[in-house]
This record gives structure tokens, C-alpha cells and sequence, in this order.
């Protein structure tokens, strides 16, 4: 099966293909070894969450598939291109962009200066106009130092910076912690939106109910490796599982 | 004429003066240990050497190939600055994963080694530079004599620190020194290449603490060991206004000098150690400095 996808992307069918595999993927946090071989799929245009206890190696995943690790080892492959021993940077400009679960909105610089920060990688980002539309707090803190907003405005900036750059690929890493019920659901709507807009998302969730309303399919992921893949539609016939696996 | 507690204005005023002039280079300097702070987490112990560097550069310029003051204050800073980034790339930027105190050992040996060379070559007896004709003279400003180079030199430091502020504070391209400051990792997840970044804020602090040497030379005689004199001063103004704060660095530099200056004037006893005093003050009371914001 690895094969087969693997030279179909070689000869070019991307339609049919994932745009992003990960196979056997291995990550270390200095010595420690926290990936032990994850495996999954992302197509085109879907929706994927990653879900799993604390410490199962989600947000580890997120950024190995992001060079943020020390050391990976495995595949990862973006657009049937290999890049495993890629650096941040390079993987950045093939489209992929990440909203780390910390937020990792800068405090010495104003809202605006953070939403400016990542530089355009392709065309087709979202405008400034457009994202102070989607997310009028921000036009009217854009003044203010990053960090003096809200929680709910500090993910809601963290999220738009990542929309300008024209990247269609997007790693979010538990958008909905911590955050008001109201919040959560002006995610959901933004991840909807974004989701009819053609980008691709994984995300990283402790919450799978909020996971289940905007989500295509589900990876269970656990002590380093992902253990299963429910489809969304299959949630509710599934649940005795999941519950088992996030020991809800 | 006025006096102050029995202090002719004269003499006030001209300790005043040499007072702003050493802050002009204690801010400087201290502005380039800042930015290099910042970003590469390296105390930079050879910046004496490198601004030792510069005034023999603006030296060499002239003596060897007949390029005047006004050029060499460009071209020097350049020149310094390219050695300060081959040294980045090949060496310093080796111990960014390790403790600071490495950072601190190899930018030391290395200040004594470059120290080492010029005084093998040059001696220490110290080498002359004229003062560039055009600030020859001086004005007479009623309560005093201000020699119009040591004016000059007030003006240029003034204007590289404020420029130096105003890049990082508000520009585009100090929004990522900035960021990159806080956070490098996620700043490289954006797709901006901040090891480049890391070597050229190098190179220009660098190029400031040379700048700095061009404009001392023909004030201070040009010898190889002007910058480790200064440098251990400029160390205690960077403790002294917090590591890694770039307007903390310019305001107290200037002011310490101001201060060293009038200390002169109204307890010369007490000159020499009065920043060393105020060091010792200020780490009991407020260890991260005056404009530190971490504890």
C-alpha cells in the first residue's frame, strides 16, 4: 500500500493521493524517544484531528511533521515530496503552517506586527481587510501588545497571522484549550469556513466533541503511534472505543 | 559667573562634557552587547577587542592605503563587522545549544588572542590619529569650550543609538529580531531563515562596537588595549540597564557616563568605581537591571 501510493505520487496522480503521508515517523525531545512510528493520511481539501490522552505524542507529531523536533526519523512526505530532513523554514515554504498549542504570540510586538510576521510563502492568502472581517477584535486591538489581549483573542490572532501567508496546509494544535464555550464555537465556524475554502487542517484535540462537529476523520493516537482512524460518520458507533482510548 | 556648591561652571561643565562623551561610547558599545544578547543569547566579550579593532581599521585605512576619517567610518565597521560574521558562522555559532558561560569563554580567548596580535604587531605605546580637518577648532559657548570633534561625536552616537532603536522598535525587519528574540523556533516555522538573521545582527553589533572605535581614535591614542579597558565599564552599564533591553542600554549608557562625570567634578576619590558602586546597588535591589523585564 506504501508503495503503491508512493509511486502513484511519484507519477503524478495527486488527485487520488494524500497530500500528506506520514509513515513510520520517529521523534525525540532531546534523549527522549516520544514517536514510535506514526502513520497516517491527510487529503486534499479534509479535515483530520488527532485525538488522544495527554502525552500520547500529538502536539509531538505536530511538530515533527513541522521540523520543530531535535531529531525524526521515518517519512514525511507533503505533496509526494519527502521532508524528513528538511528544516522549519523549507518545510514552511511548501505550503505548510503551524498554530502552535502555546499560541506563541509575541509579546514585545503589537497585534498587527504579529499578524504581518510570517511572511507571504504563496498567493491566495487572506488579505488584511478579509482577517480584520473574520475577526473584528483584532482590527480594534491592533495597537496593543500581543500579549495584553484575551485568551480567546490571542488563538483567534494566532490562527489569522498563519491565514495571510497564502500556506493551505494547516497544523493546529488544540485551538479550543482553555477557551468560553462561545469562543470554541467562533473556532468551529472559522475551521468550517476555512475548510469550504479549499485548506487542508489537521488538528490536534483533547475535545472530541467539538472535534466531531468539525472533523472528516478521526486518528486515535497513543503512546507514540496512531492506533486507529474513525470516520466522523462512524463517531457515534464507535464511541464505547473512544472513550475507552481518551479515558473519558 | 554662577558657581555651584563652590564649582566654577568651567569645570562643572567640562567634567559634564567628558561625562557625555564617554556615555556616547559606554551607549554604543553597551547597545551592541544588547542587540547581540538579544537574539544569540552570547555575552559577547570580544566586543572591547572589536571596537579595538575599529579604530586600528580607520588607523590602517589611513596609513596604509591614505583613506581618510570620513570613508573609514563607513568602511571599517564593514570591514570589522565581515571578520565579527566569519567568527559567527565558524565558531560562535557552534554553542548556541550550550550554557551562555561558553559563549562568554570563547568570545574571551578570543579577545585576548586578537588583543595578543595587534600588540605583538603594534605595541602598546599607543598610535596617533589626527582629527579629521573638517572638526578641527572648536566653539566657545559662553560658560565653556567645546571642541567641535567631541560635539561631533555627542551628535553621531546620539543618532546611531536612536537609529539603532528606532530599526528594532519599528521597522518591519526589527519585528522579526524581535520575534526571533522571543522565539526562534516558531519564527523559523514561519519560513524566515533565522540563522542568516542570527549572523548579520552579529555583524552589525559588530560594526557598531567598531563604529564606536572609529570615532574614539582620535580622541584616545590607538592602542591594542583601549577596548579592554573600556569594555569591563561597558559591562557593568549593561548590568546596570538590564541585558537584552536595547533603550535600557542607550539611556544608561549616557546617563553613567553624566553620572561618572559629575562625580569627578564633586568627589574625584570616588570616580573611578562609581558605576561599580551603582552596579552593586542595582543588582541588590533590582537584579534584571533598571529596563530588564525578566527576573
Amino acid at each position: 500500500m506504501t508503495d503503491a501510493t508512493t509511486m502513484a505520487a511519484e507519477t503524478g496522480a495527486a488527485s487520488t493521493n494524500a497530500l500528506l503521508e506520514v509513515r513510520g515517523l520517529e521523534g525525540w525531545y532531546g534523549e527522549s524517544h516520544v514517536l514510535h512510528g506514526v502513520d497516517f493520511n491527510v487529503h486534499q481539501g479534509e479535515v483530520v484531528t488527532l485525538l488522544g490522552r495527554n502525552g500520547a505524542g500529538k502536539t509531538t507529531t505536530i511538530k515533527a511533521i513541522m521540523g520543530l523536533l531535535d531529531k525524526r526519523r521515518g517519512s514525511v512526505r507533503m505533496a509526494g515530496q519527502e521532508t524528513i530532513s528538511l528544516q522549519a523554514r523549507h518545510i514552511a515554504r511548501m505550503g505548510i503552517a503551524i498554530c502552535p498549542e502555546e499560541r506563541g504570540i509575541f509579546a514585545s510586538l503589537s497585534v498587527e506586527e504579529n499578524l504581518t510576521l510570517p511572511p507571504k510563502l504563496a498567493e491566495g492568502g487572506l488579505s488584511i481587510d478579509r482577517i480584520y472581517e473574520l475577526f473584528p477584535n483584532l482590527k480594534e486591538r491592533r495597537r496593543s501588545q500581543g500579549t495584553k489581549l484575551s485568551g480567546g483573542e490571542q488563538q483567534m490572532l494566532a490562527i489569522a497571522r498563519i491565514l495571510r501567508t497564502g500556506s493551505k496546509f494547516l497544523l493546529l494544535d488544540e485551538p479550543t484549550e482553555g477557551l468560553a464555550p462561545v469562543i470554541v464555537q467562533q473556532i468551529g465556524r472559522t475551521i468550517s469556513a476555512l475548510k469550504k475554502e479549499g485548506f487542508t487542517i489537521v488538528l490536534v484535540e483533547q475535545n472530541f466533541r467539538f472535534a466531531a462537529s468539525v472533523a472528516d476523520r478521526h486518528y486515535v493516537v497513543e503512546q507514540g503511534k496512531v492506533v486507529d482512524m474513525i470516520p466522523n460518520h462512524a463517531l457515534d458507533a464507535n464511541i464505547e472505543k473512544l472513550h475507552a482510548y481518551l479515558g473519558v | 559667573m554662577f558657581e555651584l556648591l563652590g564649582i566654577p561652571p568651567q569645570v562643572l561643565m567640562g567634567q559634564l562634557l567628558i561625562g557625555l562623551i564617554n556615555g556616547s561610547f559606554y551607549a554604543v558599545l553597551s547597545l551592541g552587547l544588547a542587540v547581540i544578547f538579544g537574539l544569540l543569547n552570547i555575552i559577547n566579550f570580544a566586543h572591547g577587542a572589536q571596537y579595538m579593532m575599529g579604530a586600528f581599521g580607520a588607523w590602517m585605512l589611513l596609513n596604509y592605503t591614505g583613506i581618510g576619517y570620513w570613508p573609514a567610518l563607513i568602511l571599517s565597521p564593514i570591514v570589522v563587522g565581515a571578520i565579527g560574521i566569519a567568527l559567527e558562522r565558524t565558531m560562535i555559532s557552534r554553542l548556541y545549544k550550550l550554557d551562555h558561560l561558553y559563549g562568554l569563554l570563547l568570545t574571551f580567548g578570543l579577545a585576548l588572542i586578537i588583543q595578543g596580535l595587534f600588540r605583538n604587531y603594534y605595541g602598546v605605546s599607543g598610535l596617533p590619529y589626527a582629527i579629521p580637518p573638517a572638526l578641527q577648532g572648536g566653539q566657545n559657548l559662553g560658560f565653556m569650550f567645546l571642541p567641535n570633534y567631541r560635539g561631533w561625536v555627542i551628535i553621531a552616537s546620539v543618532v546611531v543609538c536612536f537609529g539603532t532603536w528606532f530599526m528594532i522598535e519599528k521597522t518591519r525587519l526589527g519585528s522579526y529580531l524581535r520575534a526571533a528574540t522571543e522565539n526562534p523556533e516558531l519564527v523559523g516555522a514561519f519560513g524566515i531563515n533565522v540563522p542568516r538573521m542570527i549572523t548579520l545582527t552579529y555583524g552589525f553589533g559588530v560594526g557598531l562596537a567598531a563604529f564606536a572605535g572609529v570615532l574614539a581614535a582620535p580622541i584616545y591614542s590607538v592602542n591594542p588595549n583601549m577596548g579592554a579597558d573600556l569594555i569591563i565599564v561597558v559591562f557593568a552599564v549593561v548590568v546596570i540597564g538590564g541585558m537584552g533591553s536595547i533603550m535600557g542600554a542607550i539611556l544608561t549608557g549616557f546617563g553613567l557616563g553624566i553620572i561618572e562625570g559629575l562625580t569627578r567634578v564633586f568627589y574625584p576619590e570616588g570616580s573611578a568605581v562609581v558605576i561599580f558602586v551603582i552596579m552593586a546597588i542595582v543588582l541588590m535591589i533590582k537584579p534584571e537591571g533598571l529596563f530588564g523585564n525578566n527576573a
